[in-house]
């Protein structure tokens, strides 16, 4: 069995709005191997954004327990967990996220300016096949390579975890699946811990480990004997 | 070059337009201080070294005749460190090419060594010999106005005896800054000008051998002037004393601390308008951009960029525009400091370049701006840092609306759906729309004070001119004289009418209050020359009473009715009580005025004039000219028709200057305003205008909805305006208003109309611009764009 790297106990997220509480996680007990790919599916409003943004040290739970290694997510200051964020890991967004006024290398040097050992912005870009589109501004790329970009941008400081929430979710599926390669081939040549949620249930088959959400909470946990190549998922 | 630097670059050259207006209403307050504060320390510097190393005197005293023995007493005055003695008079020219006598004031140098106070500048030649008769040093204005060189010569009238003078070298005094002749209102480098002579030679001709009629002190260190001057007019009471006076009553000091006072009162009014409105602009559009930028913001976050690294990165875009700002603020100030030194120049014998750019007010302005644009980010920037990572990730939700009282006062008003749209943008963002009318009536507030200058100035020339001295010009006497002068005035050529006039120098007093001046006595009957009151209405003296100015009532606390006390600085020096009769309105001076003979009745002596006002036939002015050169007993001439036009055209081209300069910084104001919140109200629209298009609204419809809200805001600020316009105007009188002239309060319907349609045709300019943008709104995009 591979080393753990994120560890949660009872993990409960509440969001009070005006006089009602809304439960987006209610005690979430989860473990995540380091190396692994990891997918997240459940229904919509499940906490699995939630999830992850705690996990990447966006948000606070309100209750419970979080660990990145040994360190303890949950009683971490706002300064250690920008620190946390800045050398440990990785964001992928739904809608790319991309700086409008910058290039595609721009806006990989985003995060190469400020971290720890980065690969050169070209290298991160030619590991998801952009190499030849280096200093084209977003508006001049199609979807599915703005959302490589960002995935460039994602992996250019070396993270250990690479948190993906719903990165295919706004192309299609031949654009989807040039996504999913460039992250499998992450996973798989950097050893980079990957998370991945999604709506689309054919992505499980390319995970390690694929866990269910449902109402705020771990529902079941697979793992996969066999996966599948991106290039056979079906949309 | 950091990447989120570039990004800045590229963000800043795409909103260039927005980030100019901005620049240029911080430019404004910029240039302001730049200019203002650097002529007037370039004034105090300039001011305080010449003085220091011409050893300008601090007291002044005139006498008629008091003996040279007196000198060493005055000098055991305490607080005294120097003293010097002058003979001092007035003196006739006849110029080489002028038609018209020219007067001239010739002060005495000593028979050895250079003076001891008050040293003139030798610019060219050298000053005259001491034993020289016919030898003249003149002022440099007065030989560059006359095209004199050293050599030349020109005959003058010296108490009655006619020499030829020859002119030995020019110079400055720092006693001499600002010149002005007898009578006269204007500098008239031509007409009037100072002459040094020998005391010897001087001595000679005004009979005063072994005495002076010219005292001048330098202090101690702990000598205030307020003790030395009673002690001094102790001392030459029994010799004609005139009264003396300290530095604040010498008139070309302080003509120039009139000036002076007029620039810091520039520095202190008009930069902080203009810096509240430029961080307004900044606050309302870093506002825009950090709503729009809240991914880049989340995004950084998320990448691990702290608070500070987020804070630095809109600082930095607010500083940027304010480092634009400062640089169109800094050249353009220094050039108009440049033209003001020149101006200066004009007006102010300085010996040196007045303007040296100074670091101080470029380091001050510039720490101004640079604070302002800072003020003006905070907020945006606070609210960027407090964002918190995750919740920046989610796009925004949409404004929240609530029927409030517009809506319902709309929906009973049967608005149309449009005109809902344009009252709800206001009644979302009150705050900004407030901000906005108020920012929009400052403009109109500034056009207001701008315009309103000519119509008060028309007001002096009208009431100084047409009503109070109407005389072609005024023949000053040597001395006061018998009556009999009025009679010969009337017989010279041209002379269509004459009348007597009598300077008496005084001190009035009112309780603790009191103030130095020539009482004017004139007849009742007098035409040529007389005071008005506020209606336009002749004000003559009733009795033995006294009319005073307006201003000099105030000065003095008392009202018609009340009594002062009148203490003569001539003849026997006698102290009068008086009843103050009526007051005057008079814009230059604080006069005070009486009856000749209720004055004559006063002093128990036969009527004496000093000046005969004459009423002339301008073709005859020729001979009357060349009789006033030949005429004994006569000290100058003052043409005052000349003086009118002199006026006028000064005042027009400096007018002109100022209104230009007014109007660009008021429509600088309203684009700034208009422009920039027209562009956000289209960014924060551009969805909903866009949705408007597509099921069918013309463009027209559409842009009604952006341009009405702005259009309807400027209409709102006209009445603020105005009102702030008024206060603004009131403020400028009472800050102008001195000793030495006063602006009359003048407020047009056309100063309001022509403040209005420009700052209305400057918004509608800027919204139109902005209009062309909607006209070219792709939908398409828009709409596919997420918010
Ligand atoms: N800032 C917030 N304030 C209030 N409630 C929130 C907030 N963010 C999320 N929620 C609620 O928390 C619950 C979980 O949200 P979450 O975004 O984690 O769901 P999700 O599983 O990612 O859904 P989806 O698949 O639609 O993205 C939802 O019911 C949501 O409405
Ligand atoms: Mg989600």
């Amino acid at each position: 069995m591979s080393e753990l790297i994120f560890r949660s106990e009872g993990l409960t997220k509440v969001y009070r709005t005006g006089d009602v509480s809304v439960y987006a996680l209610r005690g979430v007990d989860m473990r995540l191997h380091a190396g692994e790919l990891t997918v997240l599916l459940g229904p919509s409003g499940s906490g699995k954004s939630t999830l992850l943004n705690i996990l990447g040290g966006l948000d606070r739970a309100s209750e419970g327990r979080a660990w990145f290694r040994d360190h303890e997510l949950t009683a971490m200051t706002d300064r250690e967990l920008t620190a946390y964020r800045r050398d440990h890991v990785g964001f992928v967004f739904q809608f790319y996220n991309l700086v409008a006024s910058l290039t595609a290398r721009e806006n990989v040097e985003l995060v190469t300016e400020i971290a720890r050992a980065p690969m050169p912005a070209a290298e991160a870009l030619a590991m998801v096949g952009l190499d030849h589109r280096l200093d084209h501004f977003p508006a001049q790329l199609s979807g599915g390579e703005q959302q490589r970009v960002a995935i460039a941008r994602a992996i250019a400081k070396r993270p250990e975890v690479l948190l993906c929430d719903e990165p295919t979710g706004a192309l299609d599926s031949k654009t989807g699946i040039q996504v999913l390669e460039a992250l499998e081939r992450i996973n798989r040549d950097l050893g980079t811990t990957t998370v991945v949620i999604t709506h689309n249930a054919g992505i499980q088959a390319m995970a390690h480990r694929v866990v269910f959400f449902a109402d705020g909470r771990i529902n079941e946990v697979r793992e996969n004997a066999t996966r599948a190549r991106p290039a056979e998922i079906t949309w | 070059m950091h990447v989120l630097d570039r990004k800045l670059l590229r963000d800043l050259r795409r909103m260039w337009a927005q980030v100019l207006a901005i620049a240029l209403v911080l430019a404004c307050g910029v240039m302001i201080l730049v200019l203002a504060i650097g002529v007037q320390r370039s004034l105090e510097d300039t001011l305080e070294a010449y003085y220091e190393r011409n050893r300008f005197a601090e007291v002044f005293s005139g006498a008629k005749r008091a003996p040279d023995m007196l000198l060493s007493e005055i000098r055991a005055l305490p607080g005294v460190r120097v003293a010097e003695t002058r003979i001092v008079g007035q003196v006739v020219l006849d110029l080489p090419g002028l038609e018209e006598p020219a007067a001239g004031r010739v002060v005495s140098l000593p028979d050895v060594d250079v003076p001891a106070l008050n040293l003139p500048l030798v610019l060219t030649g050298r000053p005259p010999a001491p034993d020289a008769v016919d030898e003249v040093m003149v002022t440099r204005a007065f030989a560059e106005a006359n095209g004199f060189v050293p050599g030349d010569r020109f005959s003058a009238n010296l108490n009655g005896r006619k020499r030829t003078l020859t002119i030995t070298g020019t110079a400055l005094s720092p006693e001499y800054i600002y010149v002005l002749g007898p009578g006269a209102m204007l500098p008239d480098n031509r007409r009037f000008g100072i002459l040094w002579m020998p005391r010897r030679a001087l001595a000679a001709a005004f009979d005063l051998q072994g005495a002076f009629n010219d005292v001048s002190l330098a202090l101690t260190r702990d000598g205030r002037a307020e003790e030395v001057i009673p002690a001094l007019d102790q001392l030459l009471a029994p010799y004609g004393g005139a009264g003396a006076y300290g530095r604040a009553e010498q008139a070309s000091h302080v003509f120039i601390e009139g000036e002076l006072t007029q620039l810091r009162a520039l520095a202190r009014i008009l930069p902080p308008i203009f810096f509240l409105i430029s961080a307004f602009l900044v606050n309302m559009v870093l506002a825009r951009i950090v709503t729009l930028e809240r991914g880049v913001i989340g995004l950084m976050k998320a990448l691990g960029y702290s608070d500070a690294a987020v804070a630095g990165h809109f600082l930095k875009l607010a500083t940027l525009v304010s480092l634009i700002g400062i640089a169109i603020g800094w050249s353009v100030g220094s050039w108009l400091a440049q033209g003001m030194a020149k101006l200066y120049t004009e007006f102010f014998e300085f010996p040196y370049l007045v303007f040296q750019p100074r670091a101080g007010s470029y380091a001050i302005s510039a720490a101004a701006g640079v604070a302002t644009a800072g003020l003006g980010a905070i907020q945006g920037v606070m609210r960027a840092v407090r964002m918190p990572p995750a919740v920046a990730m989610v796009p925004p939700a949409p404004p929240s609306f609530k029927r409030g009282a517009v809506d319902r006062m709309a929906t009973w008003a049967r608005f149309s759906q449009p005109s809902m749209m344009v009252l709800r943008g206001i009644g979302r963002w009150p705050g900004r729309a407030a901000f906005s009318i108020l920012a929009i009536a400052a403009s109109v507030a500034i056009l207001m004070s701008a315009s309103f200058f000519p119509d008060s100035l028309d007001e002096i020339i009208d009431t100084s001119f047409f009503r109070q001295n109407r005389q072609d010009a005024m023949l000053i006497l040597t001395g006061d004289r018998a009556d009999s002068v009025v009679e010969d005035a009337r017989h010279l050529p041209g002379v269509l009418a004459a009348e007597p006039m009598q300077y008496l120098p005084a001190v009035l007093r009112h309780g603790h209050l009191s103030r130095r001046i020539a009482v004017e006595a004139r007849d009742p009957d007098a035409t040529l020359s007389r005071v008005t009151d506020a209606a336009g209405r002749p004000v003559t003296p009733a009795g033995d009473g006294i009319v005073l100015s307006d201003r000099l009532a105030e000065r003095l606390d008392v009202v018609p009715g009340d009594r002062i006390e009148m203490q003569l600085l001539t003849g026997r020096r006698e102290t009068l009580t008086l009843p103050v009769s009526a007051t005057a309105t008079v814009y230059f001076g604080l006069g005070a005025y009486m009856d000749r003979a209720a004055m004559a009745r006063l002093l128990r002596q036969p009527p004496q004039a000093s000046v005969v006002n004459v009423a002339m036939d301008r073709d005859k002015a020729r001979a009357l000219y060349a009789a006033a050169k030949d005429t004994p007993g006569l000290a100058g001439t003052v043409l005052l028709f000349q003086t009118r036009t002199a006026f006028s055209e000064t005042i027009a081209r400096n007018i002109l200057n100022t209104t230009v300069v007014y109007i660009v910084i008021a429509v600088l104001i309203t684009v700034g305003v208009t422009y920039n919140g027209a562009r956000i109200q289209l960014s924060e629209r551009a969805r909903e205008l866009a949705s408007l298009r597509i099921i069918g609204f013309t463009r027209a419809e559409v842009s009604y909805i952006l341009m009405g809200e702005l259009m309807l805001l400027s209409f709102l600020a006209q009445p603020v305006g105005w009102a702030m316009g008024w206060a603004f105007a009131y403020a400028q009188v009472k800050s102008f208003s001195s000793d030495l002239y006063t602006l009359p309060f003048v407020m047009t319907s056309a100063t309001y109309a022509k403040a209005s349609l420009v700052v209305l045709a400057a918004s509608a300019v800027a919204a139109l611009i902005v209009r062309r943008r909607i006209d070219r709104l792709d939908l398409v995009a828009v709409m596919k764009t997420r918010e």
